[in-house]
């Protein structure tokens, strides 16, 4: 992975101020800090560490317990991909393959141009819909290989013509 | 008129945000009759989402089914008009009716009835009249635990222990600060009662947290709801917070001596932090590994303070309990186990969503009564009950009741509520592959047994879905199993090995033809199948070919085609494809 630029550690300010004197919030500050940079940058949790007087290893060693923390940026677009069993029951693998068809990425993967990331997740809970992922907090249930192409392939085409624009 | 559009996350999911904006175009543009437009949580009938209730003038249902944003002209125009009949293609029919008629509601009775987001009207339905009565009619602390005692109910978070019991040794415990806990981790990959339950009748949870921590004297709760929710989360702290400003929540609730607040955890995504003492230690903050107990919770819980932890369909029981009395609960259900249970009904099944079902019913009412039994006309093969930690009963066993020790003796569990349905299509060794890939990934490491027990299992589970399994491998599987179950200190370990277990008590043939004849028959297993096309069905319409990743079908358009199996991939997508049945896999 190539070096990335230091981050801007103002954003997390806030955040320790608010837990400054509420113990057992270590998670809590890491998902703002997730909410705020997209991922746990390295030197903003070396930061943390320093302000909230935890060894770094603590905090790292929860930030790799969970599975909703990720130690590298994603990309612009997150496709969730549910495991769940009533997506397992109904095929999400053949929708796994067909994603990874479409992109060249697997789990935990991002496209080269950071346009896509993929992500297997834990139950989404929608199993009536199943098989189901999320991209962007939007919900695609009753996938078959071919819908999940269109929909990334819709998503492609939008996001780069919002780059056009912007 | 009201017009009342479902918006649990399923809902969302299946389009009703879509429905909801459009309404409210129309109605925002020219409103003629004063209809009301609003919003509930899931009333269960997924398989019908998205659904838009619309109440008359005389106060009469009509419940539409699989609205689309473009049939929200005709919604809009059938309310103008005053005449219903306008939508007739849209209601429901009296079979999907059954789904919700064949059911006892007491867990889920106000979702998909009230609007979550509107404390009024949870109030206008006995909303917080429990707390009030406990309160305002000098109840004590053993008054109202008797009669959760009284009910029988038991905690429906997987384990089924007392409740009663639970509260009186929280009570007992000494300490000048107690918690309550509600285990919103959800994390049986198949089950979304909970996630009903705080999107549809989030306050039915606040209040009976208010019951609980009355009855043990705790001032402080907290609700730990898994990350995945973010909608729960969001009608949670809206429920809290306008709850708190109509005091039912805060100092001297109901002008009594009572105080309690309540706050939400977000967790971070782990399983195994849904068992009670590792759902603490994240809580804390830290990683969540399970502690040794005893102590248990209500001895030194939450910063070594008693504790007591219920989950999220338990609480939304307690209630209903204290407004209709013990006995009323105590008269559904079976000796053991009483009361009503929540199942999320899933998988190969014709009628999908949450059933809640007095204890006592078969599996087969269920399944059939009310989930309208196999989708596409396909055999029944199993159910798969209490997910990772449970197993699959298979059809000889559809009579069984639900009832905790019941199910426990087919080698399943009641669980959480997950009730996955499988098919004829559905390879058991697959399915036991794939919850034992759930639990290595999730076991948190501190038990050697589940640490490496787990994943020697799915070594073995992978080589033989793969066709490369060896003579004696079922054996070995079945001495892991008990090593796993007697040697990890928690439910994850204990119970991990149960989904093979009952794979091996049932379905032995069908683990062993993986192993002995290289065949899957279940025609799921990749390695051990072949596609090709009945030339007699092939039409030759080419959309095989088509999408086809790797251009292994040739054939000229209108005559049948063929699979180069030397080049094939087995992907499926041929056989997803095709509409008139022609690729078999064998
Ligand atoms: C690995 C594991 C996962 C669990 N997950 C959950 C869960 O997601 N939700 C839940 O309520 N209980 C879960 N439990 C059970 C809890 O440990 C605990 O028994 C329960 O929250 C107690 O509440 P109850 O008595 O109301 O059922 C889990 C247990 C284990 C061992």
């Amino acid at each position: 992975m190539s070096k990335l630029p230091p981050s801007d550690l103002s954003l997390i300010e806030p955040t320790l101020k608010t837990y400054a004197n509420t113990p057992g919030s270590l998670i809590a500050i890491l998902q703002a800090t997730q909410e705020a940079y997209g991922y746990l940058p390295m030197d903003v949790m070396e930061h943390i560490a320093q302000k909230t007087n935890t060894p770094i290893a603590t905090i790292v060693g929860v930030a790799t317990f969970y599975a909703q923390f990720r130690l590298e940026p994603v990309g612009k677009n997150l496709i969730m991909l549910c495991q769940g069993t009533a997506c397992h029951v109904n095929s999400s693998e053949l929708i796994s393959k067909a994603i990874t068809d479409e992109l060249g990425i697997e789990d935990g993967q991002t496209t080269e141009d950071g346009l896509f990331s993929l992500e297997h997740v834990a139950c989404l809970g929608c199993c009536s819909l199943s098989p189901v992922m999320m991209i962007n907090g939007q919900t695609y249930g009753r996938l078959t290989p071919d819908k999940a192409r269109k929909v990334i392939r819709s998503i492609a085409a939008a996001s780069k013509e919002g780059d056009e624009q912007a | 008129m009201r017009v009342v559009i479902g918006e649990g996350s399923c809902g969302i999911a299946a389009g009703a945000g879509g429905v909801h904006a459009k309404l409210e175009e129309l109605f925002a543009q020219s409103n003629p009759t004063d209809a009301e437009l609003g919003i509930t949580g899931c009333n269960g009938m997924c398989f019908l989402e998205p659904i838009v209730d619309v109440y008359d003038n005389k106060g009469e249902l009509h419940r539409l089914v699989k609205v689309q944003e473009k049939d929200a002209q005709a919604i809009y125009d059938a309310v103008v008009a005053n005449d219903l009949s306008l939508v007739d293609t849209l209601a429901i029919t009296a079979e999907d009716e059954a789904f919700l008629n064949k059911q006892t509601r007491v867990a889920l009775r106000d979702c998909g009835v009230i609007d979550p987001e509107s404390i009024d009207d949870y109030l206008a339905h006995e909303g917080y009249a429990a707390i009030t009565k406990i309160l305002t009619t000098g109840m004590s602390q053993e008054d109202v635990i008797q009669q959760i005692d009284i009910a029988g109910l038991r905690g429906r978070g997987g384990a089924g222990f007392s409740t009663a019991f639970k509260w009186r040794a929280a009570r007992d415990s000494k300490g000048d600060q107690k918690y309550l806990i509600c285990n919103a981790d959800e994390g049986d990959p198949g089950a979304f009662m909970d996630r009903a339950v705080i999107e549809g009748d989030p306050h039915s949870l606040i209040e009976g947290m208010l019951i609980g921590a009355y009855s043990i004297g705790a001032s402080e709760g907290i609700v730990y709801v898994r990350a995945e929710y973010p909608l729960a989360i969001v009608r949670l702290t809206k429920a809290i917070e306008d709850a708190t400003e109509r005091g039912y929540l805060g100092n001297n609730i109901c002008g009594s001596d009572f105080s309690f607040t309540l706050r939400i955890k977000a967790g971070a995504g782990a399983f195994v932090c849904g068992e009670e003492t590792a759902l603490i230690e994240s809580l804390e903050g830290k990683r969540g590994m399970p502690r040794l107990k005893p102590p248990f919770p209500a001895q030194a819980g939450y910063w070594l303070k008693p504790s007591n932890i219920n989950n999220v369909e338990t609480y939304a029981n307690v209630a209903w309990i204290i407004n209709n009395g013990g006995e009323a609960f105590a008269a559904m259900g079976t000796k053991d186990s009483k009361g009503t249970k929540v199942f999320a009904l899933s998988g190969k099944i014709a009628r999908g969503g949450l059933v809640e079902v007095p204890m006592g019913t078969t599996l087969r009412e269920v399944i059939y009564g009310i989930g309208g039994g196999i989708r596409d006309n396909k055999e029944f093969k199993a159910v798969q009950l209490g997910g990772p930690s449970g197993g699959c009963v298979p059809a000889s066993k559809l009579d069984t009741v639900i009832d905790y020790n019941e199910l426990a003796a087919t080698g399943a569990i009641m669980g959480s509520g997950g009730m996955v349905v499988m098919d004829e299509s559905t390879c058991m060794a697959s399915m036991a592959r794939f919850f034992l890939d759930f639990t290595a990934k999730e076991s948190c490491g501190k038990c050697v047994h589940c640490r490496m027990g787990t994943k020697r299992m799915l070594e073995i589970l992978d080589r033989i879905v793969a066709g490369e399994g060896q003579e004696g491998d079922v054996e070995k599987l079945e001495d892991l199993c008990y090593a796993i179950k007697d040697g990890a200190l928690c439910g994850l370990g204990q119970t991990a090995p149960n989904p093979v277990l009952t794979t091996i008590r049932y379905f032995r043939d069908e683990l062993e033809a993986h192993i002995a004849e290289h065949r899957c028959p279940a025609g799921e297993c990749q390695a051990l199948i072949s596609y090709s096309i009945n030339k007699d069905v092939c039409v030759g319409c080419t959309a095989c070919a088509r999408q086809c990743p790797v251009h292994a079908i040739s054939g000229s358009p209108k005559q049948p085609h063929e699979i180069d199996q030397t080049i094939c991939i087995k992907c499926g997508n041929c056989k997803t494809a095709c509409r008139f049945g022609a690729v078999v896999v064998a």
